[in-house]
């Protein structure tokens, strides 16, 4: 291959860039404009008034405080869950592996909008109520296939001679867990934990079926698209979930170095 | 004798796959015992089954006269070094090799202690707080050792431990080991597919074939009354004769290429085979002959002489009676052990 | 002296005995607690899912009958109203797919022959962050830029090009008031999302095209033109097979796009949720939420051929 690349290539790469992330900038430009009603270009005049206004909001605040409850106990519960599996799948030969992987790929496979409906009508005919439960069973369904993505990658790196040594040196199953293999994924859980936290902080096709009445910060942040007046205090909370969501991802990616294990990692909405 | 290990019909089925097919064996105490054998001979297989990292199908394996055929690994007195060293990544070198007293609850100043003075006797002092990725080949394996013989054990498995190293490292090492074992009294299992190493180490040596013993001798043994064929080529080089032979009778016998001689000329008679000269190999101190003769090829090795012989001269070769060794026959392949 | 130190480890160390004597009990232990999960909550609820598709609404009473009936189906496929909507979200998802196809191509083919070291991790970082940050924020943005008097108007003006958009706007089927209320707009926005997913696997089966190869080809005297064609193209196939799984199968399911930026017309997932929801109608819910397992599953049989689950 030539040593340089086309000028077309160059401009068709970089364009393709700059229309993925161009949106994400004109949000932050935004936040700043002193129009409340349109979206006039330019902004007519830039304040920091909205700001204020978003960190006045109780509704926001107490959207936040739910998404986060909700994403720390999703993601607490699908690091057990994902753990084991992907121990299970590593360690063990068995009858039906195929179908364990069938089931662990379809969450991320079909649309979320299916485990969404499929959630509610089930909750509907067992005669529960949605609640912060239902929204968390939701939500540690598809970060468990994350988490196990993670870990099972790095699973793969161990080299089962590890596993072996400490046995032979006198450490029980135990020991090796915790001396050996725990340091061993390490990292890996904490990357996948991230990723789970991020992806259940931001759920929201799910979590509308899920959610009955309690507002997560997506649901609550949706509604607000919809209402013509104070649209900038939209824009603040969308620079602030970036920013929640960016630094769990960027942690992540330095803790698998390459970032090759955060493929798509389970992120389908 | 004490006897360390002792395997009795000891059977390993993978799927349809006898890694291991009834093996009897003694192991003595204080002894260097290879397990030789090509892969997938079931070398390593018997190996693991005496450390415990695989399950017996059937049989048993009695160490140090307990029946020890269901223990797992970490009750067994029994180390390893595993061919790939298995070091813990995240630990340092010193913290390696204390591990097996750390998991035994012996506190860390003494366990420390006692992982320097291995280190001392492996020469790695002074690396004590380095990480496994930060030491070469050799020096791994140094850790390896010093990880798997802190606690003393009684019996020592190596799993092909200097395959990874460079040749003449390798040749250090192999004479390091088998002072150390001297020195230490520990009774070591060694899995190898290099017959030199095999030969120059032990005191006696299991040829593996198909999951079974081929034969299990001295190296000296081995290499001058190799039962099988499989034997005879495996463990040095031969020359497989066959047919009826004056004063021994009918059947397949080997012939090592030093002990055939070789002259210039067509003087046949009994016990002699003219010959083509097909190729010739100077090696240094010998010479290696290949002689195309009715029926088959020879190959003669010989001290080196000013004057080599051209390929195509027509030539004469010549053994004494008592060089050819009977050969019974071997192990044969079995259809479900050929996967 | 070694065996005396043994600490008391009593319990544990039967138990791990009782797991190295029965692996098959480890494996049962650490697999049925997520299985469960995954069998009961997640498949369970599919199932449900599914059984509701067969049930259906009393046309008089209003009331949902728990008896098998292919009604509901009947009813799906021969609306020509519901018709339609299946139609335009498959059109919609195949356009979206060819878009994000185009796009991405040659981000990858950039990153996978002309970056190395720093600057691919850059580039990597570049892609991974948008498929990572929140998804309802860039449907936002996406809506934002492409306002009546927002953004990308104003650069259109600017170029003096609004002749331009006023024609795609006046395109029938296409166009609308503006472009955040048009299928045009739609179908931008959706490309924007669904870009990322395109790229990775993109990227990942042309990294593994062998710089070797490209090499030899040229060796061999082929002109660029062919080096593409005979080798990159064969071996990036699998990679867009994959990345369009992606941007077809989330393009058929979503619903909040459609909401947020689009026409009155509607798409299957948003009948999933204005059935299930201010309509009431489970069955019909379920039923259009058949649709796009069976499309999807459709699509899979003929990407397959492409040899695409090798590159997910």
């Amino acid at each position: 291959m030539k040593a340089k690349p086309s000028l077309a290539l160059r401009i068709a790469a970089i364009a393709g860039i700059a229309f993925l992330h161009f949106p994400l900038l004109i949000i932050l430009l935004y936040a700043f404009t002193t129009e409340d009603r349109t979206y006039q270009f330019p902004p007519p005049g830039l304040t920091l008034k909205w700001f204020g206004v978003a960190f006045a909001r109780q509704d926001m605040w107490a959207a936040l405080g739910l998404s986060l409850r909700v994403a720390l106990v999703a993601t607490a519960v699908a690091l057990v869950l994902g753990t084991m599996v992907a121990g299970a799948m590593y360690r063990f030969n068995f009858l039906g592996k195929d179908v364990v992987t069938l089931s662990l790929i379809l969450p991320i496979a079909l649309p979320g909008i299916l485990t969404g409906i499929a959630l509610l009508t089930t909750i509907n005919r067992l005669g529960l109520e949605p609640s912060f439960w239902t929204i968390v069973i939701g939500h540690a369904t598809f970060c468990m296939v994350t988490v196990y993505n993670n870990v099972v990658a790095r699973f793969r790196r161990l080299t089962p001679s590890q596993i072996e040594a400490s046995m032979d040196l006198g450490a029980d199953g135990f020991q090796t867990f915790r001396y050996v293999i725990l340091p061993g994924i390490a990292t890996a859980l904490l990357a996948g934990g991230m990723l789970a936290f991020a992806l259940s902080f931001d759920e929201v096709i799910v979590t509308t079926f899920t959610a009955g009445q309690d507002k997560t910060l997506p649901i609550w942040f949706l509604s607000e698209l919809f209402k013509p007046r104070e649209r900038p205090v939209t824009n603040v909370v969308a620079i602030f979930v970036t920013a929640v969501t960016f630094v769990p991802i960027l942690l992540a990616q330095r803790l698998t170095q390459s970032g090759e294990e955060l493929h798509g990692g389970g992120k389908t909405t | 004798m004490q006897t360390a290990v002792q395997l009795i019909n000891l059977t390993c089925i993978f799927g349809n796959v006898r890694a291991v097919d009834r093996v009897n064996l003694e192991v003595y105490s204080g002894e260097f015992f290879s397990m030789l054998g090509p892969s997938g001979s079931g070398k390593t297989t018997c190996l693991r089954l005496i450390g415990g990292f695989e399950a017996p199908s059937s049989g048993q394996i009695v160490l140090f006269g307990q029946d020890a055929s269901r223990l797992p690994p970490y009750a067994r007195d029994v180390n390893t070094v595993f061919q790939d060293y298995a070091l813990f990544p995240h630990m340092s070198v010193l913290d390696n090799v204390a591990y097996a007293l750390m998991v035994r609850g012996v506190p860390r100043a003494e366990r420390h202690r006692r992982a320097g003075e291995m280190l001392e006797l492996v020469k790695l002092s002074g690396m004590e707080h380095r990480r496994p990725s930060q030491l070469s080949g050799g020096q791994r394996q140094r850790v390896a050792l010093a990880r798997a013989l802190i606690n003393q054990p009684r019996l020592l498995l190596l799993d092909e431990p200097l395959g990874a190293l460079d040749l003449k490292l390798r040749e250090e090492m192999q004479i390091e080991l088998k002072a150390l074992q001297r020195s230490l009294g520990i009774t070591f299992i060694y899995v190898t597919h290099d017959q030199g190493e095999a030969l120059s180490m032990s005191d006696r040596v299991a040829v593996f074939n198909h999951g079974q013993i081929e034969q299990l001798d001295t190296p000296k043994g081995l290499y001058e009354h190799p039962q099988t064929e499989f034997v005879a080529r495996f463990v040095g080089s031969a020359n497989i004769l066959e047919g009826r032979l004056i004063g021994l009778g009918e059947g397949r016998f080997a012939l090592r290429p030093e002990r055939v001689r070789l002259v210039a000329g067509s003087e046949p008679g009994a016990h002699r085979l003219v010959g083509r000269l097909l190729d010739v190999h100077y090696l240094g101190s010998q010479t290696r002959y290949e002689v195309q003769v009715e029926g088959g090829r020879i190959t003669a090795l010989a001290p080196s002489q000013e004057e080599i012989l051209p390929a195509g001269s027509v030539v004469t070769l010549s053994w004494d009676a008592t060089s050819l060794r009977p050969l019974a026959d071997g192990i044969p392949a079995r259809p479900e052990a050929s996967v | 002296m070694t065996q005396t130190l043994r600490p008391p480890r009593g319990l544990w160390r039967r138990v791990s005995d009782l797991f190295y004597l029965h692996p098959g009990l480890l494996l049962f232990l650490l697999l049925v607690p997520p299985m469960l999960w995954m069998g009961i909550i997640y498949l369970g609820s599919l199932f449900n899912l599914l059984l509701y598709s067969f049930y259906s609404i009393n046309g008089f009473t209003g009331q949902l009958e728990y008896r098998f009936t292919l009604d509901t189906f009947k009813t799906l496929l021969t609306t020509p109203a519901n018709t339609d909507i299946v139609i335009r979200t498959v059109l919609m998802a195949l356009a979206v797919t060819l878009a994000c196809g185009l796009i991405a191509f040659p981000i990858a083919f950039y990153m996978a022959f002309y970056t190395r070291g720093n600057t691919r991790t850059l580039w990597y970082m570049l892609v991974l962050l948008p498929l990572w940050s929140s998804y309802l924020v860039r449907v936002y943005a996406g809506r934002l830029i492409l306002a009546q008097e927002g953004v990308v108007s104003w650069f259109f003006a600017q170029l003096h090009l609004s002749w331009l958009l006023d024609a795609i706007l006046k395109t029938p089927v296409l166009g609308g008031p503006s472009l955040a209320s048009s299928y045009f707009g739609m179908f931008v926005v959706f490309t924007y999302i669904w870009l990322p997913y395109m790229i990775l696997p993109l990227l990942a089966s042309l990294e593994r095209v062998p710089k070797s190869l490209i090499q030899a080809s040229a060796d061999l005297g082929a002109r660029p033109g062919q080096t593409f064609r005979r080798v990159i193209w064969p071996l990036a196939v699998p990679g867009v097979a994959a990345g369009s799984i992606f941007t077809f199968s989330l393009t058929l399911g979503d619903y909040i796009i459609p909401q947020v930026v689009g026409q009155p017309g509607f798409f299957i997932g948003q009948m999933v949720y204005i059935q299930q929801g201010t309509a009431g109608n489970i069955p019909l819910a379920a039923a259009f939420s058949v649709v796009p397992i069976v499309v999807i599953t459709l699509y899979l049989l003929l990407v397959r051929r492409l040899g695409a689950f090798d590159a997910l």
